[in-house]
């Protein structure tokens, strides 16, 4: 009896595995029918902010782009998937999409180091992956399948260097950085060749905390103790918040400075009014006056109970727009054509800029640096790449479904921002990347 | 020097938690030779028992804010409901079980913890919370650059005035001797007419609410809660609790401020001697080894002729 269990055991085992494998292979030819996308982040974790509002910016978007008639008449579908923050979970569920669900595409994820886990399994299928907000550079090294509609930590990292030498005037920082993250650590890699290589800053102190740490005093003393102007804490939300609180318990005067990794609705409830005085950069800003960017405002706060969309939604939405762009140009999802046409997008209007990939498929954009005073997110000033994206492309290449509104490129002259002074050296850069540029006269204060 | 300084409050900060949670730890320990696994979700539970019981109050008394009232409610409250929690595992799921071999019991327990976690993760949402400010956060500065702030005072002073409260619940009190005598012998105890499993639940309850109230503390200070709080501070603060002996209470508490002030102290200065920031939590770990090689009974433990 317990042998033929243990046969019926085996035998059902190998029909299940061999049902597995007969699936497993994600076909390159395009199905018809309906277009599976997959969305796959933290919806659940530590940082499932981040998840939350990549699912509702790339939601938005297959939503608009479904009710305008699809993608040449076919309709979108995104099929969702929580890691739950962690790069491990990250490859499972990109598995699970690309083999199970057939999906034709991915968006996702929004930290570094589950992109760069999920990445591989997607080049090895073919599946074109866009990231639309993870910034380490490693991330579309790994395949050319693999694309983002953000900006990348070289840039970012450069980005604060130059704000806090030339618009605080800081000639002493300290690093503080989460040595879990991929992120983290290339940024303030990116951070210290600008301030003291180009800038001729240097840095005092630099700590390490591990992601999931609550208490940071002894780091926080040690950075004290080296009296520092600014102290650079290239984290993600979850532990800035606590940082900065516990940064004001010890009495510490110096600004924190930050990235794109704490702008999520929750750092305010973490950090509270120690955030004030703090700086960071970030994609977009919510406050810009641009017509495109108020109206995706008032759009996504009507389908989400007034919540303001974050960098992170702003991205999503221009990554699954960015992806109908392409799949409306290749006429279907065939993987290297659809590849192929991703990789020549060139001038696309997104929301969050004018998005141009280049030969390592990154976008070239301007960064924004916001200052956090009274929970909010308050625009301070521009500053863009040295070497802009082409300029040659005509801007009419692209057409997006979703994208009948004004252009977005509301262009003010440089000058118009009242520290252009600081970043001219930067200012050279294409006349498409210097959108938020005008947004510093409304805000500044 | 005041950078020493700092970072010794940092530390014992820090190490005062660890013995407030390392006390019913090692009180469970004493009384049934069990490691309560899920005790570090104890502390977590306590925790968002007094986030709720925040808001409630700000809700309902109209006492948003700061203020020492809401902060002695949200505390007590907390610490309340965290015993009965600590009382329902006790009958639910060890009681059932306790009459089978210890490791039974120590499954269960990490049964209970894991389902614990997961619970609080599928109905809060396994992101971090900021938890109410219920003092007014000041700080105060001591010499030089050294400065205690208000939640560090509040964390020194409750959790002295808890160990005291609890050294004479267990030495002056007729249930603390009869949990004396369970810990002794428990079948004596019950020929003595002792109800056992009545000091076993009080037992489970005064842990319970202890590690509560570590949470509410801890919650000041650095003012994020999560559903999985409890695991790495949880078992620091078993390592604690081994440090100084585990069934010794003195000896908690000993253990939870060197652990504590020997991982700020990696923090602070383990970069002078290679040792990265980083490894503080390999310290602790590593504490533990060291003791269960050289000292396998903690520092105030005494040995014991094992039975066989």
């Amino acid at each position: 009896m317990r042998r033929t269990l243990i046969a019926l055991g085996l035998t059902a085992a190998l029909v299940a595995a061999s049902g597995c494998t007969s699936r497993s292979t994600n076909n390159c030819t395009d199905p018809g029918g309906v277009i599976k996308v997959g969305v796959y982040g933290d919806l659940t974790g530590q940082t499932s902010s981040f998840g939350q509002s990549t699912r509702n910016g790339s939601q938005m978007a297959a939503d608009e782009i479904n009710a305008a008639g699809g993608i040449n008449g076919r309709q979108v579908q995104l099929i969702l998937e929580d890691d739950q923050g962690e790069p491990g979970k990250a490859a499972t569920v990109v598995g699970k999409l690309v083999n199970q669900d057939q999906v034709r595409a991915l968006i996702g994820e929004v930290a570094s180091s589950n992109s760069i886990a999920a990445a591989p399994t997607a080049q090895e299928a073919k599946v074109p992956m866009i990231s639309p907000s993870s910034t380490n550079p490693k991330v579309t090294q790994i395949g050319d399948y693999i694309f983002r509609v953000c900006f990348i930590d070289p840039f970012q990292g450069e980005v604060m260097a130059k704000f806090a030498a030339n618009t605080l005037k800081a000639k002493r920082a300290a690093i503080l950085f989460d040595s879990n993250s991929d992120y983290s650590k290339g940024l303030i890699q990116f951070f210290k060749s600008s301030f003291v290589d180009k800038l001729s800053g240097t840095v005092v102190a630099e700590q390490a905390y591990a992601q999931r740490d609550r208490d940071f005093t002894g780091q926080l003393t040690q950075i004290r103790s080296a009296n520092p102007d600014v102290i650079y804490v290239p984290g993600y939300y979850q532990e800035v918040g606590v940082i900065a609180k516990q940064a004001k318990q010890l009495g510490i005067k110096a600004p924190l400075l930050g990235g794109d990794g704490w702008d999520s609705p929750q750092l305010w409830d973490l950090g509270g009014e120690a955030l004030n005085g703090s700086f960071i950069s970030n994609h977009y800003s919510v406050d810009d006056p641009s017509p495109v960017i108020q109206d995706f405002v008032k759009r996504y706060k009507a389908k989400y109970n007034g919540t303001a969309p974050d960098a992170l939604a702003a991205l999503a939405y221009d990554a699954m727009m960015v992806l109908a762009d392409a799949i409306k140009r290749a006429n279907g999802t065939e993987c290297a054509a659809l590849r192929d046409a991703i990789a020549q997008t060139k001038d696309f209007k997104g929301i969050t800029g004018v998005i141009s990939l280049n030969a390592d498929r990154n976008a070239v954009k301007p960064a924004v640096v916001l200052e956090l005073r009274d929970k909010r997110f308050v625009y301070k000033e521009t500053i863009n790449p040295d070497s802009g994206p082409g300029t040659t492309a005509s801007p009419a290449a692209s057409t997006s479904p979703a994208n009948t509104n004004a252009s977005p490129t509301a262009n003010s002259s440089p000058a118009g921002n009242t520290s252009g002074g600081n970043t001219s050296a930067a200012n050279k850069a294409a006349p498409n990347t210097m959108r938020n540029a005008n947004a510093g006269n409304m805000n500044k204060p | 020097m005041d950078t020493f300084v700092q970072q010794l409050i940092n530390g014992l900060n820090v190490g005062a938690i660890y013995a407030l949670i390392a006390l019913g730890y090692t009180m469970v320990y004493g009384i049934l030779r069990l490691i309560n696994f899920a005790h570090g979700d104890i502390y977590m539970v306590g925790a968002f028992a007094g986030y709720g019981l925040a808001y409630f109050i700000a809700a309902k008394l109209g006492l948003a804010g700061p203020s020492w009232a809401g902060l002695l409610i949200v505390l007590v409250g907390a610490m309340i409901v965290a015993a009965l929690v600590g009382m329902a595992v006790e009958r639910f799921a060890y009681r059932p079980v306790r009459k089978y071999s210890r490791m039974t019991t120590l499954i269960t327990a990490i049964g209970v913890s894991l389902l614990i976690e997961n619970l609080f993760v599928a109905r809060y949402g396994g992101q971090g919370r900021g938890f109410p400010q219920l003092l007014q956060d000041d700080t105060y500065r001591l010499f030089g650059n050294a400065a205690i702030s208000k939640s560090q005072i509040l964390i020194f002073v409750v959790s002295i005035a808890l160990m005291l409260l609890l050294q004479w619940i267990i030495y002056k009190t007729k249930v603390g001797t009869a949990m004396r005598a369970v810990s002794f012998n428990l079948n004596s105890a019950k020929l003595m007419g002792i109800n056992t499993n009545l000091i076993i639940t009080f037992t489970f309850a005064l842990g319970s609410a202890l590690a509560a109230a570590a949470g509410v503390l801890t919650a000041q200070y650095s003012p994020t809660i999560d559903p999985l709080m409890g695991i790495t501070t949880g078992l620091k603060a078993f390592v604690a609790a081994v440090l100084g002996g585990i069934g010794n209470i003195p000896g908690a508490v000993l253990g939870g401020l060197l652990i504590g002030v020997a991982e700020t102290m990696v923090v602070g200065y383990g970069a002078n001697v290679g040792i990265a920031s980083t490894y503080r939590d390999a310290v602790a770990f590593a504490i533990l080894i060291l003791v269960l090689l050289l000292r396998p009974s903690g520092l105030l433990g005494s040995t014991v002729q094992e039975k066989v």
